[in-house]
């Protein structure tokens, strides 16, 4: 790889240990990747926050020990507990200590505590053409198809070292060869369905599965797609499979038309998604369990819209099950000056800030189904908490929470 | 067509992946077994074995689950893709940074009715006779 004469310096120690150690694995890593050099990044979100066992901890506290610094903003992802909500969160006191310690260890190095996995919908986030290191499949996957930034898929311990340093492998979807859209999906459905926000999780189950890493664009959609739509899709897809960027026709920044994305080549596959297969995927993804036991949505993080949507369609009822929403920290202090709050809380429902659901033991597990409208909690939940998941929009989660039994149909 | 994304030798049982696999989320780094349970082959474990994947899935804290479980021991012998993966070589990069487990990790072409005990080395997978 071809560094700079400063990359050499950071490599060589000259900026502390900490950045010997970042650059180090900056470096080792994208050699591995085949990148020829290095480039500048002007933001990071770093997902290694969360904690996964001593490793996570022993790796922030060597770099804290050394010095070590974000060169870069850095937003924090989602972690391993509830700062607003301790009451929520049932996990042994030596966890619970490692998951905060690690929580300090990347405060210590100059992140910024947002603890969101949704960073996209804090008020300042990256704008079109940036160049950026972000951790967190979902965010990824935002951040390239919606904002037009430009990232790779970031793993744990990476993405802080690019943070720290400032710099990250060149190569992928940080070029504009590595954004082209190779394949092309061509949606063919009711016209009504673009109106379901489950018809958009369903998608990116689809797209994920058929696409693996590749870039794809979609035809078929229009400005019905917005960003929480997106956000839902693009999760999925990064759930069911590799993927980093996606382009719809008319919607994204880099796709006005499916030639645009293509970058005026033919792209090598082009597929077809018709009611069937839109059909087949929510059944993919959700059980047959008729019983509800809980309801949990939010993951990514509710938007201030949706939680918009949530405190319209509770107001004056009583949820008959235990009712989660998961959401940022920013995003609730917004929704609470916009007095979506009371409602929402009178409804019965409890906010969950700083982590999620299914990575942290907050809920029972109950008798009955779990009810969300998150294809990626769809996947990840059944591994981690051992529950049934049944899919179903918003409007549904609400209605079968208020009457204690699954309600499908609504939109 | 094989290519090192990080160096090493390491011999085990092949074991090839029907589907990719999202290390967080899909597998326990306590006991090495897949946990995702709409894996087709949930329950099995990849402790000391060649996992062949055709490429990356899934989580971006895979990084971190995979090098918890070559820290404790439950990870794979090797790992041998059909596409490179930065996140799946960040993971065995921090565990030998850290810990000093090897886990080569190659890009390769392995058939998937692969069987036996096959070798990782620089010149690639192998069946071991």
């Amino acid at each position: 790889m071809l560094l700079t004469e400063n990359d050499r310096a950071l490599l060589a120690g000259d900026a502390g240990e900490a950045a010997a150690m970042a650059m180090d694995l900056v470096v080792t890593v994208g050699e591995a990747m085949g990148a020829g050099s290095l480039i500048d990044i002007t933001g990071a979100h770093v997902d290694s926050c969360l904690y996964h066992g001593l490793v996570s901890l022993e790796f922030a506290e060597r770099l804290v020990a050394a010095g070590g610094r974000v060169a870069v903003p850095t937003t924090l992802n989602v972690a391993s507990l509830d700062l607003l909500h301790p009451e929520l969160v049932r996990r042994d006191p030596e966890t619970t200590a490692r998951a905060q310690a690690l929580m300090d260890a990347y405060v210590a190095m100059d992140c910024l505590p947002t603890w969101t996995c949704a960073p996209y919908q804090l008020h300042d986030r990256p704008r079109f053409g940036e160049q950026i290191a972000w951790g967190e499949s979902n965010a990824i996957v935002f951040a390239n198809s919606v904002l037009g930034a430009r990232t790779n898929r970031y793993g744990d311990f990476l993405d802080i070292c690019c943070a720290v340093v400032g710099r990250v492998p060149a190569f992928g979807l940080h070029t504009d060869e590595g954004r082209r859209a190779t394949v092309r999906i061509d949606v063919s459905i009711p016209d009504r369905w673009l109106d379901d926000d489950l018809t958009y999780v369903a998608l990116g189950h689809l797209l994920g599965q058929e696409v693996g890493t590749e870039v794809a664009v979609i035809a078929g959609l229009d400005d019905r797609a917005d960003e929480d739509r997106l956000k839902a899709l693009g999760a999925t897809a990064a759930s069911s499979g590799a993927v980093g960027m996606f382009h719809v026709a008319g919607v994204t920044p880099e796709a006005a038309t499916v030639d645009e994305a293509c970058q005026g080549k033919s792209p090598t596959r082009i597929l077809t998604v018709d009611e069937t297969a839109i059909q087949r995927a929510i059944t993919d993804l959700s059980s047959t369990v008729t019983q509800l036991g809980a309801v949990s949505v939010g993951t990514p993080h509710a938007s201030l819209r949706e939680i918009e949507r949530i405190a319209d369609l509770v107001s004056g009822r009583q949820t008959r099950v235990p009712f989660y929403i998961n959401t940022g920290r920013d995003v609730l202090a917004d929704a609470e000056l916009a007095g979506h709050v009371a409602p929402i809380e009178s409804f019965g429902a409890r906010f969950v800030t700083d982590t999620c659901t299914y990575i942290t033991p907050i809920m029972d597990v109950p008798v009955g189904a779990v009810m969300t409208n998150s294809g990626k909690w769809a996947y990840y939940a059944p591994g981690n908490l051992g529950v049934d998941v049944v899919l179903a929009g918003l409007a549904d989660c609400v209605e079968s929470a208020a009457s204690g039994e699954i309600v499908r149909g609504l939109q | 067509m094989n290519r090192v994304l990080v160096d090493g030798e390491a011999t085990g049982e092949i074991f090839v992946l029907k589907r990719p696999l999202s290390f967080w989320g899909g597998y326990n780094p306590e006991n090495g077994i897949i946990v995702d349970a709409a894996h087709p082959q949930h329950g099995e474990s990849l402790t000391g074995r060649i996992v062949v994947m055709p490429h990356g899935r899934g989580s971006s804290s895979s990084s971190a689950v995979l090098a918890e479980a070559l820290r404790l021991g439950t990870g794979p012998a090797a790992i041998v893709l059909g596409e490179s993966d930065q996140i799946v070589t960040t993971g065995v990069v921090v565990a030998r940074m850290l810990y000093g487990v090897e886990c080569p990790v190659v890009v390769g072409d392995i058939p998937t009715d692969a069987r036996g005990v096959w070798r990782v080395s620089r010149s690639g997978p192998e069946p071991v006779d």
